[in-house]
C-alpha cells in the first residue's frame, strides 16, 4: 500500500488482508496457521469483545501469554479497538506483571498459565482489569475464575473503532528501573510506521519471505518480526520460548520452515553458532540475519558469518525509546584477526543523530560522547514517570532530541562506534539491566546488610557479579540466593556470581563504591583466566 | 567418581562458584528453584553429551526428569545403557 495513507500499523495487515487474503499470515508454534483474512476476522472480532467489554481509545490492555497467533491476533485486536497493548513476560514472577499492568491501569488483560497468580498480585488501591480473557497456556492450563475463554472472546461480533490517528499509542514497553520498578516506554503508531517504512526500504522484504519470530512480544525486535510481515504480505513464524533456546531444534526449524529472514540477540546466534550443530542443517533459504540489543563478540560473529556466508548481516542499533535508530551492514568474511566489535554505524533515514559532551555542546568530531536522537521514532515518554520524561529529552535546534545514555563517537569511514555507558545499565541477553534493580530485588532478603551489583564485561559478555554483606546473621548460601532471585526477578538478571565481603568499600561520601567493586571483580576474572 | 559427583563437580565449579559442595544434595531441585537457569542447562547437556558420549535431544531434557542430579544420573545411566545395547 501506499505507506504515506498508513495511519495506524492495523492499516498494514488489513492492506494485506485485501490484497492477499489467503496467503499464510501466522504459524502458530503448535502447527497451525493463520491466513490474512483469518487473522484480519478475528482481530476484529477480538476487536468486538473489547469494545463490549468497555474498552474506549487511550485505554491499555496487558497480555501476557505464551508466543503464538493469539497473542499477536489480540495485539491487533487491541488496536483495532484504538488501545494500547501492553505485552508481559509471562514467565516472570506474578508480582512483577501485576506491578506492570497495574502501573498503566490495564482496562483489560489477556492472559494465561500464572494469570490467577497475578491478579493475586494486583496492588490495592489500583482496579484490576474489568475483562480478562484466558489464552490456553501449557497442557495443565484451565481457565481461570472470572476469565473468559479465548474462543469464547473469539465469537464476538467484529468491530472497528474509527478515528484511527498517527498519534495514537500503540503499545507500551515496560524496561528495568534503576529504583527498582520497572518503566513503561510508550511508543505511538507514528513511532512505529517510521521505523517500519524504514525496513521496508533498507531490506526489501516481500511476500515470499519468511521471516522468524524469535524475540518475545515485550521486547521490541517484535516490532520488526510481527509488522514488516504482515506489511508484505509475507509468513511469520512464530518461535515458541522453549524452542528458542534449544540451539539444535531451533536449527532444525529455522531449515524445515525455510525461513529468509532472522532477527534475534547475539546471544541466542551465539547460542545456534555453539550449540545449534548447524553444519547438519540446511540453511540457505537464509538471505538476511539481523541482530540488535547488544554488543555481538567478534569470535562468535566470526563463527556464525562463517557457517551462513550467503546470508546478508547487520547490526541493528536503537534503545527501546526509538527502536533502531543506526544500523551497520557486515562486511564479510570477518577477517581471522579482527578484535574490534562493529560499529553501529550510520542514522537510519528516519533519524538524526546529535553528539554532546557532558556540557551539552557537540563534541569535536571522532571525540567521545553521548549519543542523541531525533526523528518520528522518538517515543513520546515514560507511562506517568514526570523526572524520567524531564531528564530524557532535550530541544535543540527546533527539534526534540532523545538522550540515550549510550556513549559513541564517530569514525568518518564505519560511522558510530559503540563506546559504553557512564551509568549503572548493561545488557545482557539482549535485555537492559538496571544494576539497581537487582539491587533492590536482593535488598529483599533479610539476611543481607549492604549490596553492590557490578557487571564486568569479557570476551564472551557481561558477567553479573554481586558483592554482599550479611555481619550478625547466618550468611545465605548460593544456592540460596539463586533460588531467592529465581523468585523475584526475571531469570536474565539472576546474578552469575556471589561474593561476600565483611563489608562493602565506601566512598568518600559513604556511597557504595562501585569503581572499586569493579576493580575488585575484574581483578577476579583475569585471576582465574 | 560416580556419575552424581562429576554433575555436582560440573556444576559446582561453572555455576556455583563458592557454594559448599555439600549444600548441593543428590535432591536438591536444581531448575525449579533457578539454580540453573536455560543457558545453564544448555551447557550442562553439552558437558554431558561430551563426558559419557550420549547424545540428548531438548525434550528429554524437562524439569521432570532433569530437575535433581539423582534424576539426572538416573537419566545417563538409562541412556549409556541404551547406547551399549544398540
Amino acid at each position: 500500500m501506499d505507506t504515506t495513507q498508513a495511519v495506524s500499523l492495523v492499516d498494514y495487515m488489513e492492506a494485506s488482508a485485501r490484497r492477499v487474503p489467503g496467503r499464510t499470515a501466522i504459524v502458530d508454534p503448535a502447527g497451525w496457521s493463520l491466513t490474512y483474512r483469518e487473522l484480519d476476522d478475528r482481530a476484529d472480532r477480538i476487536a468486538g469483545f473489547l469494545v463490549r467489554s468497555g474498552v474506549q481509545p487511550g485505554d491499555r490492555v496487558g497480555v501476557a501469554v505464551p508466543k503464538g497467533a493469539a497473542a499477536i491476533t489480540a495485539f491487533l485486536g487491541i488496536m483495532k479497538a484504538r488501545a494500547a497493548y501492553v505485552p508481559a513476560d509471562y514467565t516472570a514472577p506474578a508480582a512483577r506483571n501485576a506491578s506492570i499492568l497495574s502501573d498503566c491501569q490495564v482496562k483489560a488483560a489477556f492472559l494465561s498459565d500464572g494469570g490467577a497468580a497475578i491478579l493475586n498480585a494486583w496492588p490495592g488501591g489500583v482496579p484490576r482489569p474489568s475483562a480478562v480473557v484466558s489464552v490456553e497456556g501449557g497442557p495443565q492450563a484451565n481457565p481461570f475464575q472470572g476469565a473468559v475463554p479465548w474462543n469464547e472472546a473469539l465469537q464476538s461480533p467484529p468491530a472497528r473503532v474509527e478515528g484511527r490517528s498517527r498519534g495514537d499509542l500503540a503499545y507500551i514497553l515496560y524496561t528495568s528501573g534503576s529504583t527498582g520498578v520497572p518503566k513503561g516506554v510508550m511508543l505511538t503508531h507514528e513511532n512505529a510506521i517510521g521505523f517500519v517504512d524504514w525496513c521496508s526500504e533498507v531490506f526489501n522484504p516481500s511476500e515470499e519471505d519468511r521471516f522468524s519470530s524469535h524475540a518475545p512480544f515485550h521486547f521490541d525486535l517484535s516490532v520488526l518480526d510481527i509488522y514488516v510481515a504482515l506489511k508484505h504480505g509475507a509468513t511469520l513464524y512464530v518461535v515458541s520460548e522453549e524452542l528458542g533456546k534449544a540451539p539444535k531444534e531451533l536449527a532444525g526449524f529455522i531449515a524445515t520452515s525455510k525461513l529468509t529472514v532472522w532477527y534475534s540477540t547475539p546471544s541466542i546466534l551465539g547460542l545456534l553458532a555453539q550449540f545449534g550443530n548447524l553444519p547438519t542443517r540446511d540453511c540457505s533459504s537464509l538471505r538476511l540475519v539481523l541482530f540488535a540489543g547488544e554488543v555481538f563478540p567478534v569470535k562468535h560473529l566470526r563463527s556464525i558469518t562463517g557457517i551462513w556466508p550467503w546470508a546478508a548481516f547487520y547490526n541493528l542499533y536503537g534503545p527501546t525509546e526509538t527502536n533502531v535508530c543506526t544500523y551497520a551492514a557486515i562486511p564479510l568474511p570477518v577477517p581471522a584477526d579482527r578484535r574490534a566489535p562493529y560499529p553501529i554505524g550510520w542514522p537510519c533515514s528516519h533519524c538524526e543523530a546529535l553528539v554532546l559532551d557532558t556540557d551539552g555542546a557537540e563534541t569535536l568530531a571522532g571525540a567521545e560522547g553521548l549519543l542523541h536522537i531525533a526523528g518520528p521514532s522518538v517515543f513520546p515518554g515514560y507511562w506517568n514517570r514526570p523526572e524520567q520524561n524531564a531528564a530524557a529529552f532535550l530541544e535543540r535546534g527546533g527539534r526534540r532530541w532523545y538522550s540515550t545514555g549510550d556513549v559513541v563517537r564517530l569514525d568518518p569511514r564505519d560511522g558510530y562506534l559503540y563506546v559504553g555507558r557512564r551509568d549503572r545499565m548493561v545488557k545482557r541477553r539482549g535485555y537492559r539491566i538496571e544494576l539497581g534493580e537487582i539491587e533492590k530485588g536482593l535488598y529483599q532478603h533479610a539476611a543481607l546488610q549492604e549490596v553492590g551489583v557490578v557487571g564486568v564485561s569479557d570476551d564472551a559478555g557481561v558477567r553479573i557479579i554481586a558483592y554482599l554483606s550479611a555481619p550478625g546473621a547466618r550468611r545465605p548460601s548460593i544456592i540460596e540466593l539463586k533460588t531467592f532471585c529465581a523468585q523475584n526477578l526475571p531469570s536474565y538478571m539472576s546474578p552469575d556470581v556471589f561474593h561476600f565481603l565483611e563489608a562493602l568499600p565506601r566512598t568518600s561520601t559513604d556511597k557504595i563504591d562501585y569503581q572499586s567493586l569493579t576493580r575488585l571483580a575484574t581483578a577476579r576474572a583475569e585471576e582465574a583466566v | 567418581m560416580s556419575v552424581a559427583d562429576t554433575i555436582r563437580q560440573f556444576i559446582l565449579s561453572r555455576y556455583l562458584p563458592g557454594e559448599s559442595p555439600e549444600n548441593l544434595q543428590d535432591d536438591t531441585p536444581l531448575r525449579s528453584s533457578g539454580i540453573l537457569d536455560s543457558l545453564a542447562t544448555l551447557g550442562l547437556i553439552t558437558f554431558l553429551e561430551e563426558e559419557y558420549r550420549i547424545t540428548i535431544e531438548a525434550h528429554e531434557t524437562d524439569v521432570d526428569n532433569f530437575d535433581r542430579i539423582a534424576d539426572i544420573e538416573a537419566f545417563v545411566e538409562r541412556k549409556r545403557a541404551a547406547q551399549q545395547e544398540a
